[in-house]
């Protein structure tokens, strides 16, 4: 017979007698956990760039000077994209009362691709189904107030005329420049010949607005980059708002770091499986050895069983991941309002390698072992069957663990801090539980300090040392998981979702004038707003770092690029505000406010290649001057509060031309104070910012909360790390057990010294993933999530409590049966 | 067999512990040998050199003409595969297999062809009829030995090695174990080498040594 047949039917002997339940169990969550992971980020992942789409509108803009080319257009149909053609220009709109500088858009059937507009017309808001009618126009509120039309009413647009059909109350793709908008006119694109207004020289923004399947988008946007002209760019949903950008990113690691998780706790448990298996199954190989089979054989007959156990078990995971993660969409109900995709195949493949990958390089040492077991263990026991015992073993399953740490990471540094907090918790839990158990085997000899069942299961904890030592290591990687997911999870969802406090500031008015600063705080001090901060913004031109002049080629980054082309917003304090902080240099208010300084954002002077020193020459209104960088600052966008990236001392910039800018919370429900500030101060511009926090809010408690869900499924990897190694030792408990009670222990003896030893395992292992989930929670805060670290004293004493209860508890279980048994049962059973 | 200046040294502390010291032995075929011995006199060290589980400090061992330490290890474990069977003192069963998967065990590693039927008939041969479907924590001590007998005998062996088979057992049950080992040695023409502390074991044997000292003599 074949060996592989005779492995298949070896591998239904074992199952039946129930010596695989372990090791299939571990694999089964492992798969099972790490594929809902991987299905359901999946989706999510889907949808959240759905959802960030909408912010362009599309999944992918090409925006354009001049004329989209034709053979951009004719790709897009190639490739299965659906295209539609934007354009936007500023034009006088002309009313019975008066006429306004408007942002005009006109769209064509289709637009927005991604996202929904909604307008009010005479019955409420409502989403918008379509595009204005030919004929019809939808202006937003701030120009029908600067207008003083109302819906019905005609306007005068070019050479055309125009009803105003609605009032536009949200467009998804206006969060993108917030600082140079001007009141919306939307049209349809049919009506613009008659406008007349598009002729040679006009100022007109093309936008080619592209949505699609993701791959369809990727490989578009590989065609395209080549062949972009001067005047064309592309705008993917990274490209979007930084706001999304880093919610979207922060919520990929959080959801990496919860697969992550899984996998590790998952390869925990089975070494230790994998180990027991090797343990139950030494005598057996020896007796085959016996009976004529070589080391290859009795290694193949255990390889091509492994294989198929990994094979089935990885798929059976795979199924149950499946499953799991409708269970998860449903869960998440109607939260994602796009609705989640199907998942793709990927995840499948991935819980396969998976599977695969981590048994075979975590059991082939084991297998490996069972190989050389000497033929001769089954006549002399003492000769250590399982010889060649080292941790280098295993140094494939660890590399096969990190590659797909690394994978799964998708990025290095995640993937290299997870890895090296993990090895730290072995390499502390090792040495803690020796000096521990050095420390504390004095205590055995000394009778008369602790009582005999603390004695005894000392000599347990010090006589398997090395047991001891890799059950606490297990333990604590468990334990240190369900910490870092529990606690250090939530701490850091929180920190995150302080970065956007629920009064986060959701308007900002721009073009005050000097002499009308006063009149604003006035008018809004009059009805009951706390008196708002004002800021002086100057546009200047940065020309020249050091004495050298600068343009747009020195850089290679396309952003950085756009900066060095266009005006800087710059003002002037002499305080620091209170979300800024300096990180290098020193702030003027200690040190001369009335010398010319500036002080830059650490991002941008990163990005232009400015330190600590340099002299910036800055044009305003035609006119240059330098001063020295005398600090940088680090600026918290997520804030939504009013920053800017470059400021000057009030003496170098009071002089020139400058408008004020403030920003404000305005409860919702309150808009009638809008409208009376437009009509009281026409030529100021008020920036609703609320539709675009609401959905950077909703964003992050959509990620929060898948993230709580994919929890589970780490939670339930860890639960059966603990399981496994508890399960370890077992046995070898219970024919202790039986052992002493046919030496005459009582029952209650035979409980207080497991109970003694099981507790102190978890002490320690409870110590060292406390130790090691606080100095993991500050490196990912500080690290990789970029978020204030805040110490949780809880941690500790969850992590001990659940180390110690969790242990002995689970201890007990395992082991109480034998208490209730006549010993020779159990050894019987056993033998 | 024939073992010839056969030594085993085994390192204790700072010297050296002889176990067996220029050991000579010849078996004929269809012999049975007792070697008696006190604890630790290094019966089971004599027998796992003699089945090749174990190498010599010195000496050889001849099986059928051929010197089992020239070959490797693997080459051993096919040779015992063909020629010799084994019955343990603590029965060696697989817990994870049934009494008659413990049985085609041998067969199948060796590719036998209809290892079950085989191994339904030497079952039936130890009276285990009853049991085939049994794991060995179901059966009782004299049914595990039976089992592995069976077992030792479902390769049909030139050699059967046993050590201590009835250590475990109970009187009445080891002298029927004793019986049926008797019993399928004559049947099948094997020789048996057997250690043992039983007197009454010792004295079914057709010779009987003593091992003393390292070194073996008739008892």
């Amino acid at each position: 017979m074949s060996l592989l047949r005779l492995s298949w039917r070896m591998l239904l002997r074992e199952w039946r007698a129930g010596e695989l339940y372990a090791l299939t169990l571990a694999l089964l969550i492992a798969v099972g956990g790490v594929t809902a992971v991987g299905f359901f980020t999946d989706r999510v992942n889907q949808a959240l760039t759905t959802e960030a789409s909408q912010l362009l509108a599309a999944d992918l803009v090409l925006a354009a000077d001049h004329e989209v080319k034709r053979e951009f257009l004719a790709e897009a149909h190639l490739r299965g994209l659906t295209p539609v053609r934007i354009l936007t220009f500023p034009s006088m709109v002309v009313s019975a009362t008066g006429n306004q500088l408007a942002e005009i858009k006109a769209v064509a059937p289709g637009y927005p691709l991604r996202g929904k507009l909604r307008i009010r017309s005479g019955e409420g808001e409502r989403v918008a189904e379509a595009i204005p009618a030919p004929g019809t126009v939808w202006l937003d509120d701030r120009l029908l107030a600067q207008l003083h039309l109302a819906v019905g009413d005609a306007l005068e647009l070019g050479s055309a005329r125009l009803k105003v059909a609605a009032a536009l109350r949200f467009e998804p793709d206006r969060g993108g420049d917030m600082f140079s908008i001007a009141p919306r006119l939307m049209m349809n694109a049919q009506d613009l010949s008659a406008t007349a207004l598009i002729q040679p020289g006009s100022r007109i923004h093309y936008r080619l607005l592209l949505a699609g399947r993701p791959q369809a988008i990727a490989a578009y946007r590989a065609w395209a980059v080549p062949r972009l002209a001067r005047g064309e760019k592309l705008e993917g949903v990274s490209d979007g708002r930084p706001e999304i950008r880093s919610a979207l990113e922060r919520g990929g690691k959080f959801l990496n770091l919860a697969a992550l998780t899984s996998l590790i706790l998952a390869a925990v448990a089975i070494v230790l499986s994998a180990r027991r298996f090797l343990e139950r199954h030494l005598d057996g190989c020896a007796v085959m050895r016996c009976s004529g089979a070589s080391q290859g054989q009795v290694f193949r007959l255990y390889l091509y069983q492994f294989l198929w156990l990994g094979m089935l078990a990885s798929l059976a995971g795979c199924l149950l991941g499946y499953g799991a993660q409708w269970v998860l969409a449903r869960q998440l109900g109607g939260l994602i309002a796009a609705g989640l995709p199907e998942p793709s195949w990927v995840p499948l493949g991935y819980g396969l390698l998976t599977g695969m990958a981590t048994l075979l390089g975590f059991s082939l040492p084991f297998l490996q072992r069972l190989k050389r077991v000497p033929p001769l263990w089954v006549l002399r026991r003492e000769l250590g069957g399982a010889q060649g015992h080292s941790l280098a073993g295993f140094s494939a399953g660890v590399a096969v663990l990190l590659a797909m740490l690394l994978w799964q990471a998708g990025e290095l540094r995640l993937g290299l801090y997870v890895l090296a907090g993990l090895t730290a918790v072995v390499v502390v839990g090792l040495l803690l539980t020796h000096v521990l158990i050095r420390g504390l085997s004095p205590l055995r000899s000394r009778a008369g300090l602790v009582g005999i069942t603390w004695r005894y299961g000392l000599s347990n904890l010090v006589r398997r040392r090395h047991a001891s030592a890799s059950q606490v290591v297990a333990l604590a990687l468990g334990l240190t998981a369900l910490l870092l997911l529990t606690l250090v999870r939530g701490d850091l969802l929180r920190s995150w979702q302080s970065t956007l406090p629920m009064h986060a500031p959701n308007r900002f008015v721009i073009n005050i004038q000097p002499d009308q600063v006063p009149l604003i705080r006035n008018f809004l001090a009059a009805r009951g707003m706390a008196s708002p901060q004002l800021f002086p913004m100057v546009r200047g031109r940065l020309m020249a770092i050091n004495g050298r002049e600068i343009s747009a080629g020195d850089y290679a980054e396309e952003r950085t690029r756009r900066l060095v082309e266009r005006e800087f917003n710059l003002s002037w304090a002499e305080r620091l505000q209170s979300d800024n902080q300096i990180v290098a240099g020193r702030w003027w208010e200690t040190n001369h406010a009335g010398t010319a300084q500036w002080s830059v954002e650490e991002g941008i002077a990163k990005n232009l290649g400015i330190r600590l020193g340099d002299t910036l020459t800055y044009q305003v209104a035609g006119q240059s001057f330098s001063a020295k960088v005398t600090s940088l600052r680090k600026v918290d966008w997520d804030s939504f509060r009013v920053n800017f990236f470059v400021i000057a001392t009030p003496v170098l910039l009071e002089a020139y031309p400058a408008s004020y800018i403030t920003a404000f919370y305005l409860p919702a429900g309150d808009e009638a104070l809008l409208n009376d500030m437009v009509r009281a101060f026409p030529n100021l511009t008020v920036i609703d910012v609320a539709a675009l926090m609401n959905q950077v809010r909703a964003m992050m408690e959509r990620i929060a909360s898948t993230v709580e869900f994919v929890f589970l499924f780490t939670l339930a990897a860890g639960l059966m790390a603990l399981y496994a190694a508890i399960a370890a030792t077992r046995e070898e408990r219970m024919v202790e057990a039986a052992v002493m009670r046919t030496l005459g222990a009582s029952g209650r003896q035979l409980l207080l010294s497991q109970l003694a030893e099981f507790i102190l395992i978890g002490l320690l292992a409870g110590v060292v993933s406390a130790l090691a989930a606080t100095g993991l929670g500050y490196v990912l805060a500080t690290q990789a999530f970029h978020l204030p670290y805040h110490f949780n004293p809880w941690l500790w004493f969850i992590a001990l409590t659940v180390g110690i209860l969790g242990v002995t508890l689970a201890g007990w279980i395992g082991t109480r049966g034998v208490l209730h048994q006549p010993p020779l049962q159990t050894l019987g059973k056993l033998g | 067999m024939q073992a010839s200046r056969l030594s085993r040294q085994v390192p204790v502390g700072d010297g050296v512990l002889t176990i067996l010291h220029r050991l000579d032995l010849e078996i004929a075929r269809g012999e049975s040998v007792a070697i008696l011995g006190a604890s630790g006199s290094g019966k089971s060290t004599l027998l796992g050199l003699l089945a090749g589980l174990d190498l010599p400090s010195s000496g050889e061992v001849q099986i059928n003409g051929k010197n089992l330490f020239t070959l490797d290890e693997d080459e051993r474990a096919a040779l015992r595969g063909r020629l010799i069977g084994f019955v343990f003192q603590s029965f060696q069963l697989l817990p994870a297999l049934t009494a008659l998967e413990n049985v085609m065990l041998p067969l199948e590693l060796a590719g036998s062809p209809a290892a079950r039927e085989k191994a339904l008939a030497v079952l039936h041969r130890v009276g285990l009829s009853e049991r085939l479907q049994h794991y060995p924590k179901h059966l009782s001590g004299g049914e595990q030995q039976r089992v592995a007998i069976a077992r030792a005998f479902a390769t049909q062996p030139e050699l059967l090695l046993a050590d201590e088979p009835t250590g475990n057992l109970d009187s009445a049950t080891g002298a029927r174990i004793i019986d049926l080992l008797f019993e399928l040695n004559r049947e099948q023409g094997t020789t048996l080498v057997l250690v043992t502390h039983d007197a009454e074991l010792a004295a079914r044997c057709s010779r009987r040594l003593r091992l003393v000292d390292g070194h073996l003599a008739a008892a």
